[in-house]
């Protein structure tokens, strides 16, 4: 990996509470290719705080410092909004959660993505138009003209998913940020939805940051991934190893899921250790 | 116990104790509600105007009732400190008098409006089917009429006088109150907490009363607050229009009805009392919002 | 202990009824551990609901415990025999109501005395401690706060466990701790357990039993081995597990 896409050192978020400064995110340092990049954590891990404050996210009393947070050899770090908002989308998006809340209720489908693309590309409606259809038959949506005038409510949940793919995509991005894209899904729609965000992923050199909780998910679907624990990057390691990770807290949680392919009759249990959260992140050297 | 260790005991996330963890609930509002400085503000205010209406007879330099013909409409002076009005009365000392009638109508209002809405709305939501249908509609037939028309309506019907008017007040003021409660409680009925307290046979009067009033009435305390300028502004009208507080009561509404002959020569007589009225309002309004903070986090940030 | 013939059950008036259950029919023994699978829409959470008279309509026979219920209204007797324990416990605590409120007014409700005996012992149960009896549900962790939803569920000392996607709202290594916990209160006290979820791999752990739902109705029922081994007979059970499995990509 030669020139990294993105390139983000000693990353930190904090906030302000009464209890003093909270910090979500402590130090968290990485380059991203194009390539898939899993980021795997429990809730308060900091790993969706990380990809907030790379998309410039990260609301007020929050406040992010890093040594460096550069997008494309160009620094990133708290660009005015006006700026930001330029980036967003254009070269960085996002795809969150629950497609019911980040779509717009009151727009149609095709509206949105155009909206999405005109604003990035200056293109005209016509041609918006087209890249609207374009996009909707690249996420193997099969009526593409129907689900344009549809609205959000009248879609399931994985078509949703796939709109917010689409829209996200349109303005050809160098890199995707998604956060927990499946995790709202059943797992039939599930898997679709990842292999068509693999596919247009992997087509355009795009840059995947994959957010999950997911541990097996995301060594099926990435190609490294990082293990976030008390907003620290505990380990990293090729998706393909994950199975023989060597930090205690990632063989933890590998541990306590409940398998299909092996009975146990406890499941084993995540013995926490304070000194988890203090150790040094492991750098990487230039692999 | 020194003054950090109380604090530690109080913000506390393992309480020991029921009363630990009631307090530290009540300490944590409070310091939410400290940190919005607006609303501390109306705090002192209203601190202020109850102090002054439970001292008001050592506190104003007259009678409120005195007349003196001799001293009618005389500027604010080292005498009087506000002027006087029409009949010589010290405005000053009726001011002080009259935060009294203003607390009595609004702390009336605040007791009877709510108490009536919460019931209504709660019910009607928690019920559903023909009673919601039934009670709402009552609830339109008085959201329909304008609160002031429908005020003077009653107040002429019963007679005029300050009782009439707050009870007047508090019969029309009570149908955004049971539109607010219903709102919530139909948000609320459907909640797993409630499916849960069900399944332990809690009958509906008890789902009621300890498991919905209770998410109500943090909204309703917030919505009384930020209406209580609208109540004191009411009352004034009706002062105003001779329908409350009858002469000589120093009511702040009935004392700028007073004053209005004279605004253009002797602007202090209606205008102090304005004054007063705007203060207290603004400070009710300020303190609802400071409660919003508090009760009903979700509404204020984010 | 729980028997279900031909359960339809449904939302909503007629011109635009919604069947969410369609001719479900099961049986599970006392002491049994039994599991409903199927994706979202299925209607798995629904047949909990209509069991417990939470639902819409519904037609059919439900008997607990050999006595047959009707309708939305049930018994004082079954509030004591089945207890439920929802998904989300994050909605299923009251915001405004303590460990402690939760606990004693449960207590109260089903009758019982010693509250203050019973409310340290159903702590120490779900391995809270008292030192979590006064806390309210914002100064709880998620599986803290399922571990007070499960000790509310037990304070009836119920036979039969309804659980509706009980650790689908936590982390993987909370929810180790809930299912062992579950499994240990099953151990000790000799509950039957009806577990609804969409993850197969937690059905396969916990129950012995299980059905497979789909669109309202139940596809097929089998085993908990006969799950593992990949022999379901219909396409959609295989299809399902192989779904929940593994992602693979289309290249590899």
């Amino acid at each position: 990996m030669s020139d990294p896409l993105l390139s983000i050192r000693d990353l930190r978020v904090s906030f302000p509470t009464r209890s003093g400064l909270f910090q979500a995110v402590r130090g968290v340092s990485f380059d991203l290719g194009r390539e898939r990049l899993g980021v795997v954590g429990e809730s308060g891990s900091g790993k969706s705080m990380t990809g907030r404050a790379i998309l410039g996210l990260v609301r007020p009393p929050g406040k992010v410092t890093a040594e460096r947070m550069d997008l494309g050899g160009q620094s990133i770090l708290n660009l005015p909004e006006s700026k930001m908002r330029a980036l967003r989308g254009a070269r960085i998006s996002m795809v969150m959660q629950d497609p019911k809340f980040s779509l717009n209720p009151v727009m149609t489908v095709g509206q949105q993505i155009m909206e999405s693309y005109r604003l990035h590309s200056g293109q005209g409606g016509r041609a918006a138009r087209d890249k609207a259809l374009d996009m909707l038959r690249a996420v193997q949506i099969r009526d593409p003209e129907r689900v344009f005038d549809a609205y959000p409510h009248e879609v399931s949940g994985g078509m949703g998913q796939r709109i917010m793919i689409a829209m996200m995509l349109a303005p050809d991005p160098e890199i995707l940020i998604a956060d927990e894209p499946t995790s709202a899904l059943d797992v039939s729609v599930r898997n679709e939805v990842l292999r068509i965000m693999d596919k247009l992923v992997t087509e355009r050199g795009m840059g995947l940051i994959f957010i999950s909780h997911d541990l097996n998910l995301v060594a099926q679907f990435c190609d490294r991934v990082l293990i976030m624990y008390a907003g620290q990057v505990v380990e990293e390691l090729a998706a393909k190893d994950l199975h023989n990770a060597r930090h205690p807290y990632t063989q933890g949680l590998l541990n306590s899921l409940p398998r299909l392919d092996h009975q146990v009759d406890r499941l084993a249990v995540l013995q926490r250790q304070d000194s988890w959260r203090d150790q040094t992140p492991p750098l990487r050297s230039g692999a | 116990m020194t003054e950090l260790t109380t604090r530690a005991w109080l913000l506390s996330d393992a309480p020991q104790t029921r009363r630990q963890a009631k307090l530290g609930a009540l300490y944590q509002g409070w310091l939410t509600f400290r940190a919005n400085k607006l609303a501390m503000f109306g705090l002192v205010i209203l601190i202020l105007l109850v102090l002054m209406a439970i001292f008001a007879p050592w506190l104003s330099p007259q009678s409120p009732f005195a007349q003196n013909l001799a001293d009618r409409l005389k500027p604010p002076s080292a005498a009087h400190w506000l002027g006087t009005d029409a009949l010589g009365r010290d405005i000053l000392s009726r001011l002080i008098h009259g935060s009294r009638i203003t607390l009595f109508i609004v702390g009336t209002v605040a007791l009877i409006a709510p108490v009536i809405g919460l019931f209504i709305g709660t019910v009607a939501g928690f019920a559903g089917g023909w009673v919601d249908q039934v009670l709402m509609r009552i609830t339109d037939i008085f959201l329909a009429f304008p609160k002031l028309i429908l005020a003077l309506a009653f107040v002429a019907a019963l007679g005029p006088g300050i009782g009439n008017a707050v009870l007047a007040l508090a019969i029309t003021s009570w149908p955004p109150y049971a539109r607010l409660a219903r709102a919530e409680t139909l948000t609320i009925r459907h909640a797993d907490y409630i499916a849960a307290a069900r399944l332990q046979g809690a009958g509906p009067l008890r789902l009621l009363i300890g498991h919905v009033w209770p998410l109500c009435i943090s909204s309703l305390i917030v919505r009384v607050a930020l209406d209580m300028a609208g109540i004191i502004l009411s009352a004034a009208g009706l002062g105003f229009l001779g329908l409350g507080a009858q002469p000589p009561m120093p009511e702040w509404g009935a004392m700028i009805s007073d004053g209005r002959t004279y605004i253009l020569d002797f602007w202090w007589v209606a205008a102090v009392p304005g004054m007063a009225i705007f203060i207290v309002s603004l400070a009710f309004n300020l303190l609802g919002d400071g409660l919003r903070d508090v009760l009903d986090p979700k509404g204020a940030k984010e | 202990m729980l028997k279900v013939e031909n359960l339809d059950v449904w939302f909503g008036d007629l011109p635009e009824r919604v069947h969410a259950v369609r001719q479900a029919s099961f049986s599970v023994a006392a002491g049994e551990s039994f599991g409903l699978v199927g994706e979202s829409g299925s209607g798995k959470s629904t047949i909990l609901r209509a069991i417990t008279g939470l639902a819409g309509g519904w037609s059919g026979r439900i008997e607990v415990a050999g006595e047959a219920v009707s309708g939305r209204h049930r018994s004082r007797a079954f509030h004591k025999t089945v207890q439920m324990v929802f998904q989300d416990p994050y909605a299923s605590l009251h915001p405004r109501h303590s460990v402690d409120r939760v606990l004693s007014e449960t207590l109260h409700l089903q009758g019982m005395d010693q509250i203050d005996a019973r409310i340290t012992r159903l702590l120490d149960s779900v391995g809270l401690g008292r030192g979590f009896r006064f806390r309210y549900p914002h100064q709880l962790s998620g599986g803290q706060r399922q571990r007070v939803a499960i000790a509310r569920a037990l304070a009836a000392e119920p036979r039969l466990l309804l659980l509706d996607e009980p650790t689908s709202a936590l982390d993987v290594s909370v929810q180790a701790e809930i299912l062992n916990l579950l499994s240990d209160l099953r151990k000790d006290r000799g509950l039957t357990f009806v577990m609804v979820s969409h993850d197969l791999a937690v059905v396969a752990h916990m129950c012995d039993r299980l059905a497979v739902m789909r669109g309202g109705e139940v596809v097929e029922q089998m085993a908990a081995p006969v799950l593992r081994s990949g022999q379901a007979h219909s396409a959609y059970a295989r299809d399902l597990l192989a779904a929940s499995s593994s992602y693979r990509r289309e290249s590899a």
